[in-house]
């Protein structure tokens, strides 16, 4: 015992970091051990409050805490060791950073004067994450540890959320320090998200909205990102309007996917009616959304003819890519709920009989139609499969990044906020699987399914070690069509069907791989044994790969094709390889 | 040559270009200018000038002056991008105030005898310019003014045998009582 065992503020600035999780309601940390953070190790060995899950890589730690923290709401935390642990958590930032998932990484560092010195694992943890982070500390002296901690986790989860770096040099851990609680003090002045939106702006819209003929209402991941309230509030507004809603991919599940004015995921493959009702609306409202490329297409044929209102917490997603009317810098549960108030007092719900006969046309078009097939199973049908046997279940879906994933968004209907986590902004291959590991974790009895690639899988398989270890039942669903089928889609409409290093050469025996794992294998090869299976595999109370032996060249539409409009979509009846080469003319040019 | 095929859309829009002076109130801690500077380059933003110092050493406040170009839309973001920064207090759109005034400091070496020395001192007292070095053979000027005054300055100093020249950038300040 030391001489200052009186004061229990007194402590090192390891036991500090374990202290603070506790304080802002940490249960779990994601994380890899290193040189560089032995001494927060040794805290968290000698604790019980703070359970910590070890994963096989460190760019599974960063995906698990963001899966975590989209099925819960709360931040996911990771903690990694110095120089190769901080850059392998380079991804996940960057994939929080542009989906804004709060995480808190904490990193260890060498000791403060070996910075500069090239020394062993040594790297320049705050430069290279400082583009991948909303913000990144370097904390030279243990006395600023504990405040450093809290603005951490404060501007990780208020404004837009994203992620933070704490980068904890190796005796800063060891030194003792006082601590404090969290307090308001800890954060910079000079932050101050806005919460609550202008009421002028706000009457501006309910003006356009009670006047609109052809209105939509067009949401993204900002009204999951700003809690479940938000999401109920948008379904009111739904209601008390009468207008269509699409969705970004990042927004499945606000709005209900059986909701009677649901028209589907809109963008590069969103439905028909989506980008139709966008493309000819005459009033659109964006809640949360952030006019992205994959969502526009040709930017200067956007939806021309119609006023634009946008709800967004961070002022720079205004009028970055699309002028609009009228901006309302805010939170999109506070805003919705003020739109809304002054909307049932000031207005009615405009008549836009005519519209919804327009959108009907459209939606009679069936653009998610496939042809069905008796011998193979098509991607789509897996999916739809799947859907309707989870369905009514605690289901969490997360993705690859794929063609899997775009069937996932187009025939698994979600319900309800929080169980859909994909890797929207920076499409990062290997999400998935970790980010299943994440979700089991905070929801150890939900039925957690990865919708996977044969390719994407193989990214982060490692993780499958994690979740045997910790006993999380997490479903790996691989679509395996042998190819990387969403290059190999490109690479057939777009660079003449020469299809470089698209196929899955020596894909491993994923059924042998489970069991080298101790989890479960499972395959289906005919549309026959896929229900059977699929039931086999929900029935596993354990973690299960399954190989769904799909279609091998089968692609996904409806599709805009490259730097068209929303109104010049290619339906899968369309895609004959004459129309595809029409639609697609031109040379060839790098995604 | 055909638009390439492309998920993106490839052509760039052709709006004018606007140069805007930003002043940007800071908190003064390690980093601040990284991140900063990281911005412009990280998301392709032209920095004409950028002048940067402590300002209120109690508040830890510094002050950096950016003389930006681009379309108004990116001049937008690039404020709503400098705004959105933890440790920024301020941006303030200089060139909006419509009433700031611009300052830079250069100082200008000239070398060279007879004639030209005669002409290069005459041109200085023309400009305002003093001399704050002197040798027989040449003189260092110290100038102050709005930039294009300075590059003014400048080009007549080249044929009189210009050696170099340290330029501060601009700090910039609106008129009137008000502060930023
Ligand atoms: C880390 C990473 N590398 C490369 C890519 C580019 N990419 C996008 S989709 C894809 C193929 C995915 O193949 P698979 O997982 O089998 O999914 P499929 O499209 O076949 O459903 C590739 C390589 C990416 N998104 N992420
Ligand atoms: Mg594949």
């Amino acid at each position: 015992m030391t001489d200052k065992s009186h004061d229990p503020n007194q402590m090192t600035g390891a036991a500090m970091i374990v202290r603070a999780l506790i304080d802002h309601g940490v249960q779990h940390v994601f994380g890899y051990p290193g040189g560089a953070v032995l001494p927060i190790y040794d805290e968290i060995f000698q604790q019980s409050e703070v359970e910590h899950i070890l994963v096989r890589h460190e760019q599974g730690a960063g995906h698990a805490a963001e899966g975590y923290a989209r099925s819960t709401g709360k931040p996911g935390v990771v903690l990694v060791t110095s120089g190769p642990g901080a850059t392998n958590m380079v991804t996940p930032l960057t994939d929080a950073l542009m989906d804004s998932i709060p995480l808190v990484c904490i990193t260890g560092q060498v000791p403060t004067h070996l910075i500069g010195n090239d020394a062993f694992q040594e790297c320049d943890t705050v430069g290279i994450t400082r583009p991948a982070t909303k913000h990144n500390w370097l904390v030279r002296d243990v006395n600023d540890l504990a405040r450093v901690l809290h603005e951490a986790f404060y501007v990780a989860t208020t404004g837009r959320p994203g992620p933070v770096v704490v980068d904890v040099p190796k005796d800063v851990q060891f030194a003792t320090g006082t601590y404090h609680p969290p307090r308001k003090s800890d954060v910079h002045i000079s932050y101050t998200p806005r919460v609550k939106g202008d009421a002028t702006q706000i009457r501006k819209a309910v003006a356009l909205l009670a006047n609109a003929k052809r209105p939509v209402i067009y949401s993204g991941g900002g009204v999951i990102n700003s809690g479940p309230e938000a999401s109920q509030l948008l379904r009111q507004l739904v209601e008390a309007t009468g207008f269509p809603i699409t969705s970004t991919l990042m927004g499945l599940g606000a709005y209900p996917a059986s909701g009677p004015n649901w028209l589907g995921m809109l963008g590069m493959h969103g439905t028909y009616e989506a980008n139709m009702t966008m493309h000819d609306c005459d009033v659109m409202l964006c809640v949360g959304a952030r006019f992205d490329d994959r969502i526009t297409g040709r930017t200067d044929a956007f939806s021309p003819g119609s006023k634009k209102i946008h709800i967004d917490i961070d002022p720079s997603s205004i009028n970055k890519n699309i002028r609009v009317d009228v901006p309302i810098i805010g939170d999109c549960g506070n805003v919705l709920g003020d739109l809304l108030q002054v909307f049932k007092a000031e207005a009615k719900k405009p008549d836009i009989k005519a519209w919804w006969q327009q959108i009907a046309q459209w939606r009679a078009r069936n653009s998610l139609s496939y042809r069905k097939n008796n011998d193979i199973i098509l991607p789509q049908y897996a999916i739809q499969r799947l859907f309707e046997l989870t369905r009514g279940k605690d289901t969490y879906i997360t993705t690859e990044v794929g063609q899997h994933q775009m069937w996932a968004a187009q025939f698994y209907g979600f319900e309800e906020p929080h169980r859909w986590m994909t890797s929207g902004g920076l499409g990062t291959m290997g999400y998935g699987l970790p980010a299943a590991v994440g979700v089991q974790v905070a929801h150890p009895d939900s039925l957690v399914i990865d919708i996977a690639g044969d390719a994407s899988v193989q990214m982060t398989i490692q993780e499958m070690s994690t979740a045997v270890q910790f006993e999380l039942p997490i479903k790996i669903f691989i679509l395996n069509n042998q190819y990387m089928g969403m290059v190999r889609q490109w690479q057939q409409l777009l660079h003449g069907n020469r299809l470089s290093h698209s196929y899955s050469e020596a894909l491993p025996d994923f059924v042998k791989l489970a069991d080298a794992y101790g989890c479960v294998g499972l395959q289906a090869t005919k549309p026959s044994d896929l229900d059977g299976a699929i039931k086999e595999m929900i029935a596993i109370k354990r973690p299960v790969l399954f190989d769904c032996r799909v279609a091998a060249l089968e692609n996904c539409f409806p599709m805009i094709p490259s730097g068209k409009a929303h109104n010049e979509m290619l339906l899968p009846e369309e895609a004959t390889d004459e129309a595809t080469a029409k639609a697609f003319s031109g040379g060839k040019a790098l995604v | 040559m055909n638009q390439p095929a492309s998920a993106y859309f490839l052509e760039e829009r052709h709006d004018p270009n606007e140069t805007h002076t930003l002043s940007v109130l800071v908190q003064n801690e390690p980093g601040v200018l990284a991140r900063v500077i990281g911005l412009f380059s990280g998301r392709g933003y032209n920095i004409e000038s950028l002048t940067v110092s402590e300002t209120e050493s109690q508040k830890h406040l510094s002050r950096i002056t950016i003389v930006t170009t681009g379309t108004p839309m990116v001049i937008q973001q690039i404020k709503h991008q400098l705004d959105r920064m933890i440790p920024v207090y301020r941006v303030v759109d200089m060139t909006l105030t419509g009433s700031s005034i611009e300052r830079e400091l250069a100082m200008v070496k000239v070398r060279g005898g007879g004639d030209h020395r005669v002409e290069a001192l005459r041109l200085a007292d023309a400009f305002r310019a003093r001399v704050i070095d002197a040798t027989t053979e040449s003189f260092v000027f110290e100038i102050t003014g709005n930039s294009s005054k300075i590059s003014q300055f400048i080009d007549l100093m080249r044929p009189l045998g210009l050696v170099e020249v340290s330029r501060t950038g601009v700090a910039a300040i609106t008129r009137g009582p008000e502060g930023m």
